[in-house]
């Protein structure tokens, strides 16, 4: 260990820059990423969307085992079927519309709201491009961008899945993934990542606390309204918990989501071609990683306090709350400021899981307190690190966005409601759980059911 | 011929079971059952909402036996599975009819 130290303060040493240039040639003789050859440039861009885009890939398999884990054992195909389906369904509706309706590259229709390139398929570049011919030699290979891109839009979905469980039908969920990954996500994140009237405001929301996690809340929100509780879970004026099936996958889920959060915001920094890019993509990948262990923190202890008993399943909901909150400027803090911003995460989620409960909003793996409480939190913190945010652009925003994305999911929802017959299984069908009725599959077919007493 | 039930404390189960078979028992059946006495139910938090639990585990034992056993049965059981504190379990003795060894058709206290 003190070798590589010592060799870290060797190549940061100033003075040690002669003896660098000796070895390494000329290449390196300058400093600062005006120096870095353009090919490099691209190639490392191109390598961070890569990596960091199949991390993010990962997350879908997180939420897909944290769910599946938080659903009782009569549902869990059902929960792992839509994890599924939600995941392609994204990759068809960001690439048919949502890609170009997210990036005008400056094409507007309606100037800093609507894309001009709508609606237009995404396209690669072609097969062995050269560097002419490369759509952005200064940027990224556009299939990495695209790909990395995408990731985020399926995260957004997936996000809804888990608040609407064991009650809502397979088909009306699958529609509205389809028009959320292929036009609500896209069309809002384009106001800010696309260059649109939010970032010219000068919102700032890096990896997006409020552009995916607060959007994905925000649509689950308006479907638990409009799809109603679980049967016999708020009843009599109390709450009856519903246990969840597997902890264990639950927590591997969340040690999932908490791997993939790597590649969620350290892939946003969009560049690693640079001596400070990839300064700055470690100093992410360190914070996200703190605030993690500071909203699972905050968890473990509160539930102590608070109810005398640790609930793992809220120090699970506290790191990925943690997550969230560090999400919209993850490059700024230090270590101990992530790590607190985290925790204020952790803190929301024990305060507001019960909350929602006494509002009989049925949330079944509290993805409304982690991805939108935390996340209009985290949307808020940026202003404690970094000198350019505004609070006032920062709220503003998150309620245009919030505004927006619940109203039209709010309408997509009853259109669905009306359209397909009810978006609801039959009562019988819900309490004999939707891997029977829904499917005919079990998950567990060979385990015993347990206590039903 | 009496028939010995026995409700307990499951993690008791193991002390009783020596216990019985030091005082000479050669059989017994088992089984988990829920229920509730004097101890009535809990509360629990799950996810920040309290809930009741009506029936608290236990443990069912079946003892037939000999009349001249028996006392020593309820004696041994009850010393083993006592820890003082409530829902400790209960112990109810009752008339047996008859028993029958499936193997040999032996019919009464020969079937034990």
């Amino acid at each position: 260990m003190r070798d590589i130290a010592t060799m870290k303060r060797y190549f940061t040493s100033a003075a040690a820059a002669g003896a660098l240039i000796a070895l390494a040639g000329p290449a390196l003789a300058q400093e600062g990423p005006v120096d870095v050859p353009a090919h490099s440039v691209f190639v490392f861009n191109s390598v961070l969307f890569l990596m960091a885009g199949f991390l993010v890939m990962f997350m879908a398999c997180g939420f897909a085992m944290l769910e599946a884990g938080l659903v009782r054992q009569k549902n869990v195909t059902m929960q792992l079927t839509k994890n599924m389906g939600l995941f392609s369904i994204a990759a068809i509706g960001y690439y048919a519309i949502g890609y170009n309706l997210m990036y005008p590259l400056g094409d507007w229709a309606i100037e800093g709201y609507f894309s001009a390139l709508f609606p237009a398929v995404a396209v690669m570049e072609a097969v062995g491009v050269s560097a002419d011919a490369a759509d952005d030699i200064s940027y990224a290979t556009t299939a990495s961008d695209y790909f990395f891109q995408l990731m985020f839009c399926a995260a957004t979905a997936s996000i809804v899945s888990g608040v609407l469980a064991e009650r809502i039908k397979l088909w009306p969920f699958l529609v509205f993934t389809l028009i959320l990954t292929a036009f609500i996500y896209p069309l809002q994140a384009s106001w800010k990542w696309g260059g649109g009237f939010l970032d010219e405001m000068g919102f700032l929301d890096f990896a997006g606390s409020t552009v995916v996690h607060s959007v994905g809340g925000w649509a689950a929100l308006a479907g638990a309204l409009v799809l109603g509780a679980r049967l016999g879970k708020y009843k009599d004026g109390r709450v009856n918990p519903m246990p969840g099936s597997n902890l264990p996958l639950a927590t591997l889920g969340t040690f999932i989501l908490w791997l993939g959060w790597f590649g969620f915001n350290g892939g946003s920094q969009l560049a690693m071609g640079s001596i400070g890019d990839v300064a700055d993509v470690s100093r992410i990948f360190a914070n996200t990683n703190a605030a993690a262990a500071g909203g699972a923190l905050a968890a473990l202890i509160l539930t102590q306090v608070v109810y005398k008993k640790v609930d793992l399943t809220m120090v699970l909901n506290g790191a990925l709350a943690g997550l969230v909150s560090i999400t919209a400027e993850p490059l700024t803090p230090t270590l101990g400021v992530a790590t607190l911003i985290g925790a204020v995460g952790g803190a929301i989620v024990v305060f507001t899981v019960p909350m929602l409960d006494k509002m009989k909003i049925d949330d079944v793996v509290g993805a409304i307190p982690v991805h939108l409480f935390a996340g209009i939190w985290g949307t808020i913190a940026v202003v404690f690190t970094n000198p350019d945010a505004n609070i006032v652009t920062q709220i503003i925003s998150i309620v245009i966005v919030g505004v927006f994305v619940f109203v039209v999911s709010y309408i997509v929802w009853m259109i669905l409601k009306i359209a397909m017959g009810g978006i609801r299984v039959s009562e019988e069908d819900e309490i004999n759980g939707l891997d029977t009725s829904e499917l005919g599959m079990e998950a567990y077919p060979e385990f015993g059911k347990g206590s039903q007493i | 011929m009496k028939l010995v039930t026995a409700v307990i404390k499951p993690f008791k189960l193991e002390e009783v079971r020596e216990a019985l078979t030091s005082a000479g028992v050669q059989g017994l059946m088992v089984s988990e059952v829920k229920g509730y006495g004097r101890q009535s139910g809990h509360t629990e938090i799950y996810r920040g909402a309290e809930y009741v639990v009506n029936f608290v585990p236990k443990i069912k034992l079946e003892i037939a036996a000999p009349d001249g056993d028996v006392d020593k049965i309820v004696e041994t059981i009850a010393a083993a599975a006592r820890t003082g504190k409530i829902g400790d379990g209960k112990i109810f003795v009752s008339e047996l009819l008859q028993a029958l060894r499936v193997r040999t058709g032996e019919q009464g206290e020969e079937a034990l």
